[in-house]
């Protein structure tokens, strides 16, 4: 119990404390690629506590909705990670929200980032609402596809669950989830705005999706939106991990030996999935965004085609 | 102690006086403003009333109906009415529904330019809907409905000299009648050779498969044109934005609603066992219907059409759970079907919930601005404070999102399509999971279409000069509209004590229940069992609430918390005016490309003058609407040939009149002889 609820704490302040650097990471190897120096892997963090120092320039039309969702955002991706195993399974929460209802708290947020874009009433926001709420009805079908897989394999939707029987010897060897990986990927990348949808590094260009809805925010609002996208990035990852590769994950009643070696483990598939990524983006160039519909689509026909192979024979 | 029905059936008949009443302050031309609030205040007393009657019955019975017969109707059944838990559970909404709409009518209803034409309808429209859930007999049934329908054609055409209005209450009232006619031919073949008009008699006799086929395909065209079921949802979204903005919420959020319960009734308790390939039917057509019906809305700029159509996309939902819950009853699984079911009528409660906020929020909306166009709104969310921050609450909570109480329901459908590979049927495993697509991608296009809403109608700014000069409604309103918000955050954070209620329904039409809810730890929810998903609504809004404060008190306490006003960042272009936003045809437009081809044949033109020619340049986005010219437009031609050919027939001769009536004769005689 004492230890469950200790868990739970380390996990929420890890996910907060490790977010920035993952994304320090990723850029690090993603310019090391370039065969650029890059910038040291904690800029993020220093990025974050200017941004934080600053004082907050707000357009004259602003309403309290635009200055109150960066904390919103915050906080529902904030639960949303702590509710995602990382380094264990059973956490003392997890049964308050099953994977459904994590990916819908992160529609949530994104359905006040996409009206935060709205509000100042300039066409750049506008743009990248638009932008976001297009790729979000093709990605979020698709994500709750994924989850059907998921949850048709292991007969459940509770995350713990499905990791512990993903872990389990019985899950084998099947054709579906492979097709999910492959489909999950497809949605991570187009969540977290990244290369080919969109491109986290870029200012100003009209290709942009995410940066243009948080054109007019500045200073510590600036900066909760940037973490609340960095933790948002650790969540897939972790998810992605704690899936397809649930190793050393620590249980319910284990030791704390356990549980630092699960947290080793899982800084370790952070890193390595932080690397893929950076490989993958420097390896792909941006789509138009007219092309992304298409990138979506491939990942909800697999994740139909994936459902639909589960509901032919459960041992697909 | 007064029996619940008999209770219910005093308010119908309050409600029906309080309509004579209406009528008899018209024809004495009574102040109407006077008369507006005495028949409001009455209305409003009557249904929370009844609402309060219908609680007990829901909660109180355990489901055990208590009925009575009046002499009135055909005279050998009379007229039966009965109060089972389905119907105690439709009239709490229905009753829930028209109370909330009367409060806000006693502050909406003063701007009405015609108050006269609403008001005798309004009562009458309430006491029809209660009519239909009460009614246990087809005859008695078949009236109530056609009174509701008469009564909210004649609300529908209270502006009834726009043209726009008048097309409308045309459609409605072409597309009522061949409804009704649907449900009188199945009512026909459930009372068999013998008449058994009673529903008791219906539930007691046995239908042959092909007689329930044909029942069940009346009944779905019945009640589903009624309920806006795609291909028969054309009316709706001309109909429902018609009428004034308490009885659009009234017949969006609540009459909907007792065409879904007239066909839970005909299907789920007098058809007996359903068919598995029903369950797939109805299933393939919910599905259809949410996306169509979701496209729609995102396309529309018009506030409250744009909410009806809307109406049709959570129809579709509920109809998608409703064929789950058939298919799953067909196959004798009890427990998934139990849970598909109490997430269809949890569902509906909520979509009575969201929709009449947001309908409310559209006149209030329409009040202060003179305007449902979303083109020439914006910024309202300063104006208007109170209304902006429920209309958001509504928005959140249609769009499904978590805690809100729409997540709820379909976080339980979706429970119920992963319980489904157990099904048997081939064309259930096939069909199953595209619905579950469909609904996603429902759920999806939806967020998108309220943050396109929200967006452009309350936030940036404004686009016309009635949005500056908005002010906010007044008081009754925001009452309404705030008991509904609340209702939706109630419904949204404790959801296990709807699906408890919801518990003697499922029983009397499935045979199961869903767990007990009121057992589970911090009020969670749980359809099946905790091993295999849990929900907790409360904690999620509780751990958001505490991060997202606390985050705020930290950040301002130990980071920063200057602030500086300045304007917007315009890239460098000096005149930033309110005409470049984006405007809700912008927003919609990656959407239409997507979706928009293949949905409404959508096409753009762009007609771009050379460099040098002074000509402006344009750009058109076309659409059509595919059901309405594969389907409408070839049958009312065919109706028009047949009305211009058979028009000869009112110019004949007296002689030739008594020939073709010699005629008919002769052949109908030699029928019945042939017959027997």
């Amino acid at each position: 119990m004492i230890l469950g609820a200790i868990v739970q704490g380390a996990q929420m302040a890890l996910v907060l404390a490790l977010a920035p650097l993952l994304t320090g990471v990723t850029r690090k190897v993603k310019a090391r690629l370039l065969r650029r120096v890059g910038a040291p892997v904690w800029q993020p963090y220093r990025d974050l506590a200017r941004l934080m120092r600053k004082e907050v320039v707000l357009a004259h039309n602003a309403s309290w909705l635009f200055r109150a969702t960066p904390y919103l955002i915050f906080a529902a991706t904030w639960v949303a990670a702590a509710l995602v195993p990382t380094f264990a399974i059973g956490l003392s929460f997890s049964w308050t929200a099953d994977l459904i209802a994590i990916v819908a708290l992160l529609g949530s947020a994104r359905f006040f980032l996409a009206l935060a874009g709205m509000d100042v009433g300039t066409s750049f926001g506008g743009i990248g609402s638009s932008r976001e709420v297009m790729i979000a009805s093709l990605a979020e079908p698709a994500m709750l596809l994924i989850i059907f897989t998921l949850a048709l394999v292991a007969g459940s939707t509770q995350l713990s669950t499905v990791v512990a029987y993903m872990a389990s010897p019985e899950v084998g060897l099947r054709f579906s989830l492979g097709l999910a990986l492959v489909a999950l990927v497809i949605v991570a990348l187009a969540e977290n705005a990244r290369v080919p949808v969109d491109n986290p590094a870029t200012h100003l260009e009209l290709t942009m999706v995410h940066e243009a809805m948080v054109l007019e925010y500045s200073g510590r609002h600036l900066a909760m939106i940037e973490l609340a996208s960095q933790m948002k990035l650790l969540l897939y990852l972790s998810l992605i991990a704690c899936v397809f590769a649930p190793w050393a994950l620590a249980a319910p009643g284990d030791g704390v030996a356990a549980h630092f070696y699960g947290v080793a483990a899982w800084l370790a598939k952070l890193a390595a999935g932080g690397a893929l990524l950076a490989l993958f983006e420097t390896s792909i160039a941006k789509m138009r965004v007219f092309r992304v519909p298409q990138f979506l689509g491939v990942a909800l026909m697999l994740g139909l085609l994936a459902t639909l192979l589960l509901f032919v024979s459960r041992s697909l | 102690m007064i029996a619940p029905v008999a209770f219910l059936l005093l308010c119908v008949a309050a409600l029906l006086l309080i309509a004579a009443g209406a009528v008899a302050l018209a024809a004495l031309r009574r102040d109407a403003a006077r008369a507006t609030r005495t028949i409001y205040a009455a209305t409003l007393a009557v249904s929370a009333l009844a609402c309060f009657a219908a609680l007990s019955a829901l909660l109180g019975a355990q489901g055990a109906p208590s009925r009575i017969t009046l002499p009135l109707g055909l005279p050998w059944i009379g007229a039966n009415f009965r109060v089972d838990a389905l119907s105690a559970f439709f009239l709490v909404v229905v009753n829930l529904g028209g109370a909330l709409a009367s409060l806000y009518a006693l502050g909406y209803g003063r701007h009405e330019a015609t108050p006269y034409r609403v008001l005798p309808f309004y009562a009458a429209f309430l006491a029809g809907m209660n009519l239909v859930a009460l009614a246990d007999d087809a005859f008695a049934f078949l009236l109530a409905w056609e009174f509701m329908s008469l009564a909210s054609w004649a609300l529908v055409m209270t502006s009834h000299r726009e043209p726009e209005n008048a097309r409308a209450g045309y459609v409605y009232l072409m597309m009522a009648g061949f409804g009704g006619f649907a449900l009188l031919l199945a009512f026909g073949l459930m009372a068999g050779a013998e008449g058994g008009y009673s529903f008791d008699a219906m539930r007691a006799a046995s239908h042959s498969p092909v007689i329930a086929a044909f029942a069940l395909a009346l009944a779905l065209v019945g009640a589903g044109s009624k309920a806006g079921l795609a291909p028969l949802h054309v009316w709706l979204p001309l109909a429902h934005p018609a009428a004034p903005s308490h009885v659009s919420a009234l017949m969006s959020g609540v009459m909907t609603k007792v065409a879904v319960y007239g066909f839970i009734r005909i299907v789920f308790d007098l058809l007996g066992e359903p068919a598995w390939w029903a369950g797939m039917i109805v299933l393939f057509l919910g599905g259809a219907t949410a996306v169509l019906g979701i496209l729609h809305a995102l396309m529309e700029r018009d506030l409250k059409r744009m909410l009806a159509y809307s109406t049709i996309e959570n129809i579709g939902v509920i109809f998608a759970g409703l064929g789950l819950a058939l298919a799953f009853k067909a196959n004798g699984m009890t427990a998934p079907a139990a849970l598909a079911l109490t997430a269809a009528l949890f569902h509906v409660l909520n979509h009575s919930f969201f929709k009449s906020l947001l309908f409310f929020g559209a006149g209030a909306v329409l009040t202060a601005t003179g305007t449902r166009d979303m083109e020439k709104l914006g910024g309202l969310i300063h104006r208007m404070p109170v209304t902006s921050v429920v209309f958001l609450v509504g928005c959140v909570a249609i769009s499904a999102l978590p805690p809100l109480n729409g997540f709820a329901s379909e976080w339980l459908l979706f429970q119920a399509v992963i319980e489904s590979p157990d099904l048997p049927q081939w064309g259930l495993k096939i069909m199953v999971p595209a619905v579950g697509g469909l609904l996603a991608l429902a759920a999806a296009l939806a967020a998108a279409c309220f943050v396109r809403a929200y967006g452009i109608s309350f936030l940036g700014q404004p686009r016309a000069a009635a949005a500056t000069q908005a002010h906010e409604v007044d008081r009754f309103s925001r009452a309404a509209m705030i008991a509904l918000a609340g209702l939706c955050v109630v419904a949204g954070v404790l959801p296990g004590l709807v699906i408890d209620a919801l518990a003697p329904v499922s029983i009397l039409l499935g045979g199961a229940r869903m767990p007990m809810q009121g057992d589970a730890d911090w009020l969670s929810i749980i359809p099946i069992a905790e091993s295999r998903s849990s929900y907790n609504g409360l904690l999620v809004l509780a751990f958001i609430a505490i991060s997202a404060t606390l985050t705020t008190w930290v950040v301002h306490r130990y980071a920063s918390r200057a602030l500086r006003r300045a304007p917007a960042w315009g890239c460098g272009f000096p005149d930033v005016d309110a005409t470049m936003q984006y405007s809700a045809a912008s927003f919609a437009q990656p959407l239409r490309r997507v979706f928009g081809t293949m949905a409404f044949d959508a096409a753009e033109h762009v007609d771009m003058p050379a460099p040098g020619d002074t000509r402006p340049a344009s750009h058109r986005a076309d659409s059509r609407d595919r059901v309405w010219d594969t389907l409408y437009a070839p049958l009312t031609g065919a109706v028009h040939f047949a009305a211009e050919r058979l028009n000869v027939l009112q110019f004949l001769t007296i002689r030739r009149y008594l020939s073709l009536v010699f005629i008919a004769l002769v052949s109908l005689l030699t029928v019945l002889a042939l017959w027997t």
